[in-house]
């Protein structure tokens, strides 16, 4: 139960600020939503936060600094769904969740029966069983991506870390995966991070909202205060309207002219 | 739940025990056959003689046995520890490069051994009084400088680094090293020989002294590339994702780079210049086997070494009493596997 603070970080990529001095407080078991258009540094405050991409200014992650952490420090801390992952696809189900476990795998080691306990546990879990010792690539895409879900719960880290992870989803297993994300936060009392492209999903799932743009804080709080028309209007250039709906927000886009 | 066990992927021991036998029957083999034939049963008797706390006759005559241990047994040693080698190695370098091609010759690492050890031969003459000979080390320090040339050149390219520009800098490289060897090579006529003989291989010449003095190079290259091959396993979800698991992918990659540039060198200096070995072994046992390092790097290592103690009969009976180098059997069976690993990798990703 650990959260994470960022005190004016900078990232610059290739001489080009991407992220400008941003503070922000993302407190322990909380699920914490960076939303923004393409190019604002969604992905880029994510890999700052694993030591990615370097950044200036101090990101805590409790009460270390992040540039103290050891990486294999740094992994037991943090566990990393990236947006675009690379599958190796004759690899299996359980092979790949077991890679979870390396930060608990001294450097010439082998998993212990630990590990591998470790693992079934994620796998009943996660309804992933069945899958044990099936190849990467004869996956659909939302069975893969439970099976990223799982190697990065197997790390057993405190703070979950997911850049866009409903991405390449339908609505019905993009609902699932973070519906999943969620009973596990509850469970296991994990703070979670998450880049997310979709706003009304990223309105319905997490606690606080951030919406980034050109590297810097321009709304932060509960979806209420964040999707707002204006908002999307101006930072997005998009034209949306704001439905409500049992309490939770739904961003419709309109097309000029053609609404009614 | 929890009823069946989950079986992470190892070495499956009768893939092992497979792969050794099929070793031990090319190693017998191979010293049955030669202008002098030997018949299996007394070949067999006389290897099991040899284990400690075994005491058969083989009833080979003085001279017979002498072919056997003298002669043959050398080559054959030396041509299954070179096997193996290049075969481990080219599997390593596929590993931590993330690239199917990846091959010691392709890379420049051979290129760069066969700089160095000319290097030795010509600028050293007095070499064979040292206390330890220079001419493994110089050829070590002449692969590395290839590799790292290959692996920079290709890296700065450009962004969007595919398999093919690793190994079009590794050509480039290649070139270039064989280039600056051929003119001192050239330049010293008096030691020409000398390093004609050594760039075509000397397996042809093959002596337990030759034995002894890659055997310590080649085990420590080995030993240190099987330890890593879980690692190598993580490596394959790239950089960024292995690293956030907890590991240091740059470090992984210069010791394994290191550890199989020491085995490339060694072999190379005894074996001359063999290409794809390392592409066609580690291609055959993952088709067969599964990609996991884990059986990749021991099966590549032991179906490395039958390969090429076959490929070695092959060399040498195929024209008796005339020899064939054994690089032109490897190119000849490599060149169209290549092709083979090219269209496969270019499905895949």
């Amino acid at each position: 139960m650990i959260g994470v603070s960022f005190e004016g970080v900078s990232v610059h990529l290739d001489g080009h600020p991407i992220i400008r001095s941003l503070d922000l407080e993302i407190p322990a078991r909380s699920w914490v939503g960076v939303i923004g258009p393409n190019g604002a540094g969604k992905t880029t405050l994510v890999r700052a936060l694993t030591g990615a991409a370097s950044a200036t200014g101090t990101i805590r992650v409790g009460d270390d600094r992040v540039s103290d952490l050891d990486r294999r420090s740094l992994a037991r801390r943090i566990a990393y769904v990236p947006q675009l992952p690379y599958i190796p696809r004759s690899m299996t189900v359980t092979d790949y969740v077991l890679m979870g476990r390396t930060p608990y795998i001294s450097y010439f080691g082998v998993e212990t029966r630990e590990d591998i306990h470790v693992v079934e546990g994620v796998l009943d879990r996660l309804d992933l069983r069945a899958f044990a010792d099936r190849p990467l690539g004869s996956l659909s895409g939302g069975e893969l991506q439970r099976v990223l879900l799982g190697r990065a719960f197997a790390q057993r880290a405190p703070i979950l870390l997911l850049d866009e992870p409903t991405a390449a989803l339908d609505v019905g297993h993009q609902q699932q995966v973070l519906e999943l994300v969620d009973s596990l936060r509850k469970e296991q009392d994990l703070t979670v991070i998450s880049a997310m492209h979709d706003l009304t999903l990223a309105g319905q799932f997490t606690d606080r909202l951030i919406l980034l743009r050109d590297g810097q804080i321009v709304a932060e709080g509960t979806a209420e205060e964040v999707l707002t028309e204006a908002a999307i209007a101006s930072h997005y250039g998009a034209s949306v309207k704001i439905v409500r709906d049992n309490g939770t927000l739904v961003v419709i886009p309109t097309r000029e002219g053609r609404s009614s | 739940m929890g009823d069946s066990e989950l079986r992470p992927t190892t070495l499956n021991n009768v893939w092992l025990t497979a792969g050794l036998a099929g070793l031990g029957l090319a190693v017998v083999v191979a010293v049955m056959v030669g202008p002098v034939p030997l018949r299996p049963g007394p070949v067999v008797k006389e290897l099991l003689d040899r284990l400690p706390f075994v005491d058969v006759s083989s009833g080979l005559d003085q001279r017979q046995a002498a072919i056997l241990w003298e002669l043959r047994m050398p080559r054959v040693v030396l041509a299954g520890l070179v096997g193996a080698t290049l075969s481990l190695c080219g599997a390593a370098y596929q590993g931590v490069f993330r690239n199917p091609l990846a091959d010691p010759y392709l890379l420049g690492v051979a290129a760069g051994a066969g700089l160095g050890a000319t290097l030795a031969i010509v600028y050293l003459p007095g070499r064979s009084g040292w206390p330890i000979d220079p001419l493994p080390l110089a050829a070590f320090v002449g692969a590395l400088v290839g590799v790292f040339a290959t692996y920079t050149l290709g890296r700065s390219g450009s962004r969007s680094r595919t398999a093919s520009t690793l190994i079009l800098s590794g050509v480039a490289i290649a070139s270039f090293l064989t280039a600056i060897q051929t003119f001192v090579q050239q330049r010293e006529s008096d030691t020409l020989r000398q390093v004609f003989s050594w760039i075509l291989g000397q397996l042809t010449t093959a002596s337990w002294g030759q034995v002894g003095l890659v055997l310590p190079y080649l085990t420590l290259s080995a030993v240190a590339i099987l330890l890593h091959r879980r690692l190598l396993d993580v490596m394959a979800v790239g950089d960024e994702e292995a690293d956030s698991l907890g590991v240091d992918t740059r470090r992984i990659r210069l010791l394994v780079v290191i550890a199989a540039s020491l085995g490339t060198a060694a072999a190379v200096s005894v074996s001359g210049l063999i290409a794809f070995v390392g592409i066609i072994v580690p291609h055959t046992v993952r088709l067969l086997f599964g990609s996991s390092y884990r059986i990749v790097l021991p099966l590549s290592l032991i179906f490395g070494a039958g390969f090429l103690i076959l490929t070695d009969l092959a060399a040498r009976t195929m024209i008796a009493p005339a020899e064939l180098p054994i690089g032109v059997i490897t190119a000849f069976m490599g060149a169209p596997f290549f092709v083979l690993v090219l269209r496969r990798s270019r499905s895949v990703t």
